[in-house]
């Protein structure tokens, strides 16, 4: 994930869902790094995964059905 | 003298090494916040808690980890079943082998208009599952009931039970598996147990204050939580989350506690479950031997190892168990606990109430030869 790609970010319920959707990522091979939750999109203070955004629709396809709730979200630079 | 560890029933002792090099770790390493505050540190305690979560979830046979809700013991796991559940007008069963980590509770519901039918066992504390089956009524909500006595080891046939109850529409299956834990197989799916409550400093070589409950996905809709607050998720909110396993998780974790049972748990995968059982097995089994025609010592139970986990119960003839106890730790070294095991019940249905017993509960840990040592001390109080 170099400084110029651009980043989305996937919101979960908590930070227990956040470490397990890592898991599921890593697993599948999609990069991913847990970051705060950027204010802009929550005032939650958990954590959200960031992934390339060009991974988004691989990410969410892996996701699905293994958690209950998830939502992508592009990151504004 | 030497000191013969003969509690593990009431906390295991010692623990694996790896536990406590990993509470170790995580105070010297992490120490932060887990889930609160999304830096690295916090992470990587979130992460441990993850980690317990999944090494639980993988020893029970439970798919989702996050159904895996993480307590201070399994009386806050029973209670919260019990209490979040368990409205007046609903029925309730369980059975005449509790402790008071579910009686208690469970007297205090009747005493507020819940129905309970506490099913009698056998004077050996064997349940017989039609007995049950004929308490099932149209209201019945819950059945609860423990994988083994803390007094006298008695193996219930927990799965027997679950396969009946789950024919039940509506009907919930919780399992108090403080004593079983880490020390018997248990599967969630094969044995039909929809709520799964375990304690982590037993067989599961974890801290005291660790503890776990699972909730079957979907139940959780019908558990209120014990506790609310912080959460760490949906922050924004003024309500309680609702789903699993935040919902039941509220203030500041154990996360150190936890650290050292994730470590306790990949002990016993390690070892491998099979082979602590057969070794806890051998040792009951040898000193269930000795204690064969001695007419002084009467055993309560089964006295059969392969029916019960690594505890006996016995009384020795003229000695009151608080005697015999003092005089085993004095005179032999051996740590035992006398009285009735926090489980009135259960020493009703074995006709020791109000006496109680002396408990012997062995451990992976013990040396074969702590049995001898047990048995060699119970002839020396009847030399006296």
């Amino acid at each position: 994930m170099s400084g110029s790609e651009s980043h989305a970010v996937i919101l979960l319920e908590s930070v227990s869902h956040a470490l397990r959707a890592e898991k599921i990522l890593k697993a599948a091979g999609i990069r991913c790094k847990l970051i705060p939750v950027p204010r802009q999109l929550s005032s939650d203070c958990g954590v959200c995964l960031r992934i390339a955004a060009a991974d988004g629709e691989r990410a969410a396809g892996v996701l699905a059905g293994r958690l209950d709730y998830f939502n992508i979200a592009p990151l504004e630079k | 003298m030497k000191t013969i560890y003969l509690d593990n029933a009431a906390t295991s002792f010692p623990k694996p090494p790896g536990m406590m090099e990993a509470m170790n770790s995580f105070q010297r390493d992490i120490g932060a916040n887990p889930g609160r505050s999304g830096h690295g540190r916090s992470i990587d305690a979130g992460r441990v808690m993850y980690e317990a979560r999944e090494a639980l979830a993988g020893l029970f046979n439970i798919d989702d980890p996050l159904s895996v809700v993480l307590t201070k013991n399994s009386t806050e796991a029973l209670n919260i079943v019990l209490l979040g559940a368990l409205a007046p007008g609903d029925h309730v069963v369980t059975t005449g082998m509790e402790h008071n980590s579910v009686m208690r509770p469970l007297r205090y519901l009747a005493s507020r208009g819940v129905d309970l039918s506490v099913i009698e066992c056998s004077p050996q504390g064997d349940l017989d599952p039609a007995d049950l089956q004929k308490a099932l009524r149209k209201n019945t909500k819950l059945v609860v009931m423990t994988h083994a006595s803390n007094v006298t080891g008695t193996i219930q046939p927990v799965a027997e039970v679950g396969r009946m109850v789950r024919q039940r529409d509506g009907v919930m299956f919780c399992v108090d598996a403080a004593q079983t834990a880490g020390a018997l197989p248990i599967d969630v799916e094969d044995m039909n147990i929809d709520l799964l409550a375990v304690t982590g400093h037993k067989s599961l070589f974890g801290p005291q204050g660790t503890g776990a409950l699972y909730i079957r996905r979907g139940l959780e809709k019908r558990i209120a939580p014990l506790m609310m607050g912080g959460t760490g998720s949906r922050s924004e909110f003024e309500i309680q989350p609702d789903f699993l396993p935040d919902k039941y998780e509220s203030g500041t974790p154990n996360a150190l506690g936890f650290a050292g049972l994730c470590a306790g748990v990949q002990f016993i995968v390690g070892q491998s479950l099979r082979a602590i059982r057969e070794k806890e097995k051998l040792i009951t089994a040898a000193f269930l031997q000795r204690m064969e025609g001695c007419p002084d010592v009467t055993v309560y139970g089964p006295a059969e190892a392969d029916r019960q986990t690594a505890v006996v119960s016995f009384n020795v003839r003229n000695v009151t168990p608080s005697d015999a106890a003092l005089y085993f730790e004095e005179e032999c070294g051996i740590l035992c606990r006398p009285g009735l095991h926090c489980a009135p019940a259960a020493h009703r249905t074995l006709g020791t109430f109000p006496q109680g017993t002396v408990r012997f509960s062995f451990g992976f840990f013990n040396a074969p030869g702590d049995a001898d040592a047990a048995a060699e001390a119970i002839r020396d109080l009847l030399k006296g």
